[in-house]
């Protein structure tokens, strides 16, 4: 019809398929592996701590926090949907604390830990803990770059739990059964509970502790510098 | 819950690949999502659906492909069906590794 606006040419409106072969979660692991090589050249441990709401992370850590001051630098990222009780818990520990509120969203990913450590800066040898939100299934989909994921377990839960949450149980490097000070007012079985533990990952490491009383304190502390000396050690 | 920011990734993906390809309208998203990814397929639906309005997958349907979880025996090399908690190989009772369940990806989209 006319050649100089081009309303002589039809595009095609037929459907077509487009290969996309693409992971749903590739941006948040492109950005895990960054924070992983971030960590690795600056020698810093960072271990990814995950539970139900109240199992006791934030108290575990303000233990562990205590007890590494002034001998091992230490910093802490910590998800809530609200509020920064968390971080204020941990405000007299030395450690430089950041809280992260993620509103309606029910895990930490490792953008928001990217963000966050751009705003710590961690100096080389610290051990960044990352406190996730309280919650067994979602976080165990998010790649947040961690060297290892510590999964928390109280014994006022039920000991079958890692059966019920075999996603996030076998997706973790160390289990810590919490709260063991209280076995003799509970019905928890804490053989059973490491049983079933191994029952979906079969090379999971089990330890009892109660932050409050100080029991089995020091085996996780032990295990804490062993595994900073692995990172010590990479370069 | 998680399949909300899944969707939307989802999303994100298909609505990149259809601005390269100058399409303009997204009509199905195909997704394989393994037994073992940690996703509830009816709660994906959901969200997608959320998620869609205001987008050029407005009234794409979301196809969800299920992959089946496979692991290899260590010992014996055997390839078997697995399940959720971790037994030994049907054959031999060798370690499993999980070859096939893990994944969660866009395989395709169909535009106009």
């Amino acid at each position: 019809m006319c050649d100089t606006c081009g309303c002589n040419q039809t595009t095609s409106t037929e459907s077509r398929t487009l290969r996309v072969e693409q992971d749903v979660l590739g941006h948040n692991d492109e950005l895990a592996r960054h924070n992983r090589e971030h960590f690795a050249a600056r020698n810093i441990l960072a271990l990814n701590l995950v539970s139900s709401p109240g199992t006791g992370k934030t108290t575990l850590l303000q233990s562990t926090l205590s007890a590494l001051r002034d001998q091992v630098p230490a910093a802490v990222i910590v998800g809530d949907p609200q509020t920064s009780r968390d971080a204020d818990r941990m405000a007299g520990t030395g450690a430089p604390v950041i809280q992260i509120n993620t509103g309606q969203g029910c895990h930490l990913d490792a953008g928001q830990v990217h963000r966050a450590c751009h705003q710590l800066d961690p100096e080389p040898g610290t051990v960044l803990f990352v406190e996730n939100v309280g919650n067994l299934v979602c976080p165990a989909l998010f790649d947040l770059g961690e060297a290892a994921r510590v999964v928390l377990i109280s014994v006022t839960e039920g000991d079958d739990k890692p059966l019920k949450y075999p996603t996030m149980f076998a997706g973790s490097d160390l289990c810590l059964i919490t709260k063991v000070d209280l076995l003799p007012h509970v019905d928890f079985d804490v053989a059973r509970c490491r049983d079933h533990a191994r029952a979906v990952n079969p090379g999971l490491e089990c330890l009892s502790v109660a932050a409050t009383t100080g029991e089995g304190m020091a085996t996780w502390f032990g295990w804490l510098e062993e595994r900073r000396h692995q990172v010590m050690s990479q370069r | 819950m998680h399949e909300l920011a899944l969707a939307v990734n989802i999303l994100e993906i298909a609505t990149e690949e259809a601005q390269a390809a100058a399409a303009g309208v997204i009509r199905r998203i195909v997704v394989e999502v393994g037994q073992l990814a940690g996703v509830e397929n009816e709660a994906l639906a959901f969200c997608f659906e959320l998620a869609r309005n205001d987008t050029p997958a407005a009234e794409a349907v979301l196809e969800i492909v299920t992959v089946d979880a496979r692991g290899r025996c260590s010992a014996c090399d055997r390839v078997q069906a697995v399940g959720l908690s971790v037994t030994g190989c049907d054959e031999c009772g060798g370690g499993l590794e999980i070859v096939e369940g893990r994944e969660l990806r866009v395989r395709s989209i169909d535009v106009d």
